[in-house]
């Protein structure tokens, strides 16, 4: 595994980290919960067979504190589609799961000719009375890893400070992480995408962890029935919530058949 | 100095098996536990407690604000006060306070504290605290991230409220409002005193010095615990060159007052352990939800001194979980530890004379009553207190002026509530 390109972008005002490695089309990746603390194994299989970029979320690790100008949903997804741009992602392929597929899913509902094919990976954005999704900021700590990952030592290896990683701005980092996806989704995670998933053309991909803890399976359907191009899902045996860190060669293999 | 009689207003009647069986105290504590017929009960015992502490002398009687709690009954701190308005005749009524974020609009809080300053004719001390992330975040569903600055700028709301003069427009970060223009206005000019509830956080001690406002600690955990808090606060006042005055300062304290030590553990045994064992069992899912501690904070939690000197019982940079997994739930610990200050008249008088003198802070919140104390227990203690406690540490800081003090209306100027309780009877003799 080899470390991508590093470049920055500005973002409102705060230099935003985009990653970059191989080569081929263009594919984006919008993270899940937690952010992107780390390059992982799942964007090098992605990076095999075509150019993944990966521009960072605001207040995400490699975000800056970007999160903290952004107040309401218009500003979050308005930040998303101008972090599409910048990172040279406009009518590339694009992937987002968990916080990231939600945002995924607007710029390719509101700007259709920005996502040439989406794949999203457990998104939120849906909120079901009778079916609701966990609350990832209730949890008692010890109890995060499980509730993201079905092999919670997965989610471990994330977030475990590198060699060398300052001891005191490291857990900032992954606590800001953490923050940014409640500023943008708190408390329920409902963004009111259901009323936007009929102007998503694009065809899409749903990929589900078998074992997600977080997003009850019946919300593929939600998506699947709403979303106005042709779409398929596809659950991933051994994969949880973040699908692409449990299970990063499967659902690397299914995105790139999707987008071939 | 000033001695001021608090209330939490704690539901008494927690079952003795409440840690075991369930969850939380907080947020999602079940309704099942609640008797409404025995709050009823509560609430007046509490009221008349108040009001009791009123009649023995105390400097204010507080009430505060918590919400979906079992040690908390108000989520409505302002309902008890206006109430305490019409009841009391001079004591001043500290609402400790009104969490800003949680209304909306704000100017709802300028009303109802008028209101209440108003009704005592100008006896309202205005506590803002930020809140609870179990009471804002959680029972309320307020955004972690946004709720600091939702707070400041509700501040400023409602002190424009309070001041100026003509009608205004708001044009807010969070909200906006076109025609700001409060009625009532309150009687204490330009406001009544402003007094701010929080942690250890070195921001909120630089703006209380900014905007002069009193600095409370209200930890649960005595004054051992608050005593490297506290030095913080005062060493961030030198560093901005303001004075030492101990009234710029409130500290919350436990006391049990008897005739000999012994008495008292034996006394306030069981409404400590019912308060530190059950009242504090928050579960630990309610543990701060991120963006609720600034990351200055977090970085002093994770990172200073001040933190290690606190010790264990500190909450600086600490989520609701760690805060209260290593406290103390026996009468013992409670003690050694500072959480209750029990004694007899005398070593109580002793031990908080050097703990004000020690924390430098005019103003003790006394919780006299807690966890499941009853009525005629809290009326001896409050008694016990004010006869021959408060007359010991009265004369403490009297070279300092305390001008975080209510100003009300002259005495002759006030109204007197219309007693009616005769009426009745005379009718009934006709």
């Amino acid at each position: 595994m080899s470390e991508p390109e590093v470049f920055f972008v500005e973002l409102n005002g705060v230099p935003t980290r985009v990653w970059r490695k191989g080569s081929g089309p263009r594919i984006g990746f919008l993270a899940g919960f937690g952010g992107l603390p780390r390059w992982i194994p799942f964007l090098d299989r992605l990076a095999e067979r075509r150019t993944v970029v990966v521009p960072s979320l605001p207040g995400f690790p490699g975000g800056g504190r970007g999160h903290a100008q952004l107040d309401d949903h218009l500003d979050w997804v308005l930040a998303a589609r101008r972090l599409v741009g910048l990172a040279g992602l406009d009518g590339a392929d694009l992937v987002g799961s968990s916080v990231g597929g939600a945002l995924a899913a607007e710029v390719a509902a509101i700007w259709p000719e920005t996502v040439r094919r989406l794949a999203l990976i457990a998104p939120f954005g849906l909120f079901d009375e009778a079916e609701p999704p966990a609350d990832p900021w209730a949890q008692r700590a010890d109890a995060v890893p499980a509730l993201l990952c079905a092999d919670p030592e997965n989610w471990r290896r994330l977030k475990a400070p590198p060699e060398g990683a300052d001891a005191i701005e490291w857990p900032i980092e992954q606590t800001r992480a953490s923050e940014a996806a409640a500023r943008f989704l708190w408390p329920l995670g409902n963004t009111r995408l259901a009323k936007r998933l009929p102007l998503i053309q694009a065809p899409t991909l749903l990929l589900w962890g078998e074992q997600d803890r977080v997003m009850p399976r019946s919300y593929a359907a939600r998506f699947a029935r709403a979303i106005a191009g042709p779409s398929e899902t596809r659950l991933v045996p051994g994969a949880g919530h973040l699908a692409e860190l449990d299970r990063p060669d499967e659902v690397a293999a299914a995105i790139l058949a999707w987008t071939a | 100095m000033k001695l001021m009689w608090f209330h939490l207003m704690p539901y008494t009647e927690l079952p003795d098996d409440f840690r075991e069986k369930h969850p939380s105290v907080w947020v999602d504590i079940h309704s099942s536990l609640f008797d409404p017929k025995r709050a009823h009960r509560m609430y007046n015992d509490f009221m008349d407690e108040l009001e009791y502490a009123a009649e023995c002398g105390f400097d204010a009687i507080c009430v505060n604000e918590h919400h979906s709690n079992g040690y908390g009954l108000m989520p409505s701190p302002n309902l008890i006060a206006a109430a305490l308005a019409r009841r009391t005749r001079e004591t001043p009524i500290c609402v400790m306070g009104n969490s800003l974020a949680l209304y909306n609009p704000p100017t709802r809080v300028a009303e109802e504290f008028a209101m209440i300053d108003v009704i005592s004719g100008g006896r309202l001390i205005a506590g803002f605290p930020v809140g609870t992330p179990m009471d804002t975040c959680y029972a309320y569903g307020q955004n972690p991230s946004m709720l600091r600055e939702r707070y400041l700028e509700a501040h400023d709301l409602v002190i424009r409220a309070w001041t100026e003069t003509e009608t205004f427009a708001f044009n807010g970060r969070f909200n906006q409002q076109r025609y700001v223009n409060i009625w009532p206005r309150p009687v204490q000019k330009p406001h009544p005193p402003v007094w701010i509830p929080g942690g250890g956080s070195v921001e909120t001690w630089r703006w209380c010095a900014e905007m002069d406002y009193v600095y409370c600690y209200l930890s649960y955990y005595g004054y051992k615990a608050g005593k490297a808090i506290m030095d913080g606060f005062w060493a961030e006042m030198d560093r901005l060159g303001k004075d030492r005055n101990p009234y710029r300062a409130g500290f919350l304290q436990f006391v049990g007052v008897a005739e000999t030590r012994a008495q008292a553990m034996e006394l306030y045994r069981e409404p400590a352990e019912y308060f530190y064992g059950r009242c504090l069992h928050v579960d630990g899912r309610w543990a701060t939800p991120p963006g609720y501690m600034t990351e200055a904070t977090q970085r002093a939690g994770l990172s200073s001194q001040v933190a290690r000197a606190a010790g264990a019982d500190s909450t600086l940079g600490k989520g609701t979980q760690e805060r209260f997994a290593g406290t103390a739930k026996d009468m013992q610990g409670i003690v050694e530890r500072g959480y209750v200050v029990v004694g007899s008249p005398d070593e109580v008088a002793e031990q908080l004379r050097e703990v004000a003198k020690s924390l430098n802070v005019g103003h003790f919140m006394l919780l006299l009553q807690f966890g499941n104390m009853g009525k005629e227990l809290t009326r001896y203690n409050t008694r016990l207190f004010a006869e021959k406690v408060m007359p010991q540490l009265r004369d403490l800081f009297s070279d300092w002026e305390d001008r975080w003090w209510p100003k009300p209306m002259g005495r002759a100027e006030r109204a007197l509530p219309a007693d009616f309780v005769a009426a009745p009877q005379a009718l009934a003799a006709e």
